[in-house]
């Protein structure tokens, strides 16, 4: 456990250095374990376990978003965790369940309990169709396409600033619409 | 959209670099700074005798007690700003101006009265003191929470209120050099009143504003 903490805390520093390799491998790494806690607090609040990737992704939407807040001194873990139980209670509440979640839904995930895979979530695809034009092409391209973001400034004819742009500018708004809807 | 897909597109977003809470929420305080200062300096303004009521230590004391909510409040909405961070163990910091009314409320106590008790705590402006404290606060309270947005709070009411309290110990330290009412009695009565109306104004608009 202390050691797949710390490769994470190491991880995250490189990533805020600057590293996009080494943040593609950190979000790789944590989201087996954010799926296995959302399916535990599903099933805690009797509610299928097929809605756990809109909450996984939901967690990783915040992350990114928030990431400035985490002290590069403090350990990564007891953040990640934080932001999903937060995310957690309130994707239950939504959903009009009483909430009762765990203090160690998160931290309590085992190393290896959860497989590798990857799932498809409907909620940010739906909210994904309400974007303007442009941030939804640039996101359909880079996600969907695994298209770089060179290559998708020339596809659109953008510059790699404005596709940067409307990168972080889709996944803002992709977050606030899954917040508030 | 799979979440592998979307852990690319997160990674592809990794260049973006949003500035430290702090510095933001100094940017919003900054901001919303000249608004407040232009309410005190259109209705209010300095009260005429101030070089003479610098020597009255009860007149000092109301700006320390305003600034001991203010400086605590500021460090803890920051603090409250990153998602695992928890009230406890900072919570004793908002007993500063109330530790610091007791004290100046209990030597005002111990000398011989200039004025009756009543007169004292209801003093000649409350009413001034009540509407302008949270007046001044409004703009402020924008700006704080402005800068806390980008923060992630777990508990969005509890920093809102933060934030509210911080804003009218702004504004309060403002006021106090508007108000010659320099009795502690008064401090603690109709202060207390236009923070509490503040700090909630703060929770009910930061439990909606500070979500994320």
């Amino acid at each position: 456990m202390r050691g797949r903490e710390d490769e994470w805390t190491d991880l995250m520093r490189s990533a805020m250095a600057g590293d996009d390799a080494a943040y593609h491998r950190l979000l790789r790494a944590v989201t087996p374990v954010l799926r296995a806690a959302a399916r535990r607090g599903l099933a805690r609040a009797g509610q299928p376990p097929d809605q756990a990737e809109d909450i996984v992704q939901e967690i990783l939407l915040a992350v990114h978003l928030k990431r400035h807040t985490w002290d590069s001194e403090a350990p990564f873990a007891p953040w990640l965790f934080a932001i999903g139980r937060n995310k957690l209670i309130d994707a239950l509440r939504r959903r009009g369940r009483r909430v009762f979640v765990n203090i160690d839904d998160f931290a309590e995930t085992l190393p290896g309990e959860a497989p590798q895979e990857t799932a498809s979530a409907g909620e940010v695809t739906a909210q994904l169709n309400t974007l303007p034009q442009r941030q939804r092409d640039v996101l359909q391209s880079i996600a969907v396409d695994s298209a770089s973001i060179k290559d998708t400034a020339a596809k659109y004819a953008m510059s790699e600033g404005a596709v940067r742009v409307a990168l972080h500018r889709g996944l803002a708004a992709l977050t606030a619409k899954l917040r508030d809807h | 959209m799979d979440t592998d897909q979307l852990i690319r597109t997160l990674a592809a977003d990794n260049a973006h670099r949003v500035p430290r809470v702090g510095a933001l929420l100094t940017t919003g305080l900054l901001v919303a700074a000249p608004f407040s200062i232009l309410i005190f300096a259109t209705f209010l303004g300095v009260r005429p005798d101030v070089m003479t009521a610098m020597h009255n230590p009860f007149f000092d004391a109301k700006f320390a007690v305003t600034l001991s909510l203010a400086i605590p409040a500021i460090i803890i909405s920051l603090h409250l700003s990153r998602p695992e961070a928890l009230m406890r163990g900072w919570g004793w910091l908002l007993l500063l101006p109330v530790g610091l009314l007791a004290v100046a409320i209990g030597s005002e106590a111990m000398m011989a009265p200039a004025m009756p008790m009543t007169m004292r705590l209801v003093g000649k402006n409350s009413r001034w003191c009540m509407l302008a404290i949270p007046a001044m606060s409004l703009p402020l309270l924008a700006g704080a929470l402005f800068g806390l947005r980008h923060g992630a709070p777990s508990r969005p009411a509890q920093a809102g209120a933060l934030a509210g309290l911080l804003s009218a110990g702004l504004a309060a330290t403002l006021y106090a050099s508007h108000c010659t009412d320099d009795s502690p009695l008064f401090v603690a009565t109709w202060y207390t009143i236009a923070t509490a109306v503040v700090t909630a104004i703060g929770a009910a608009v930061g439990s909606r504003v500070l979500r994320y």
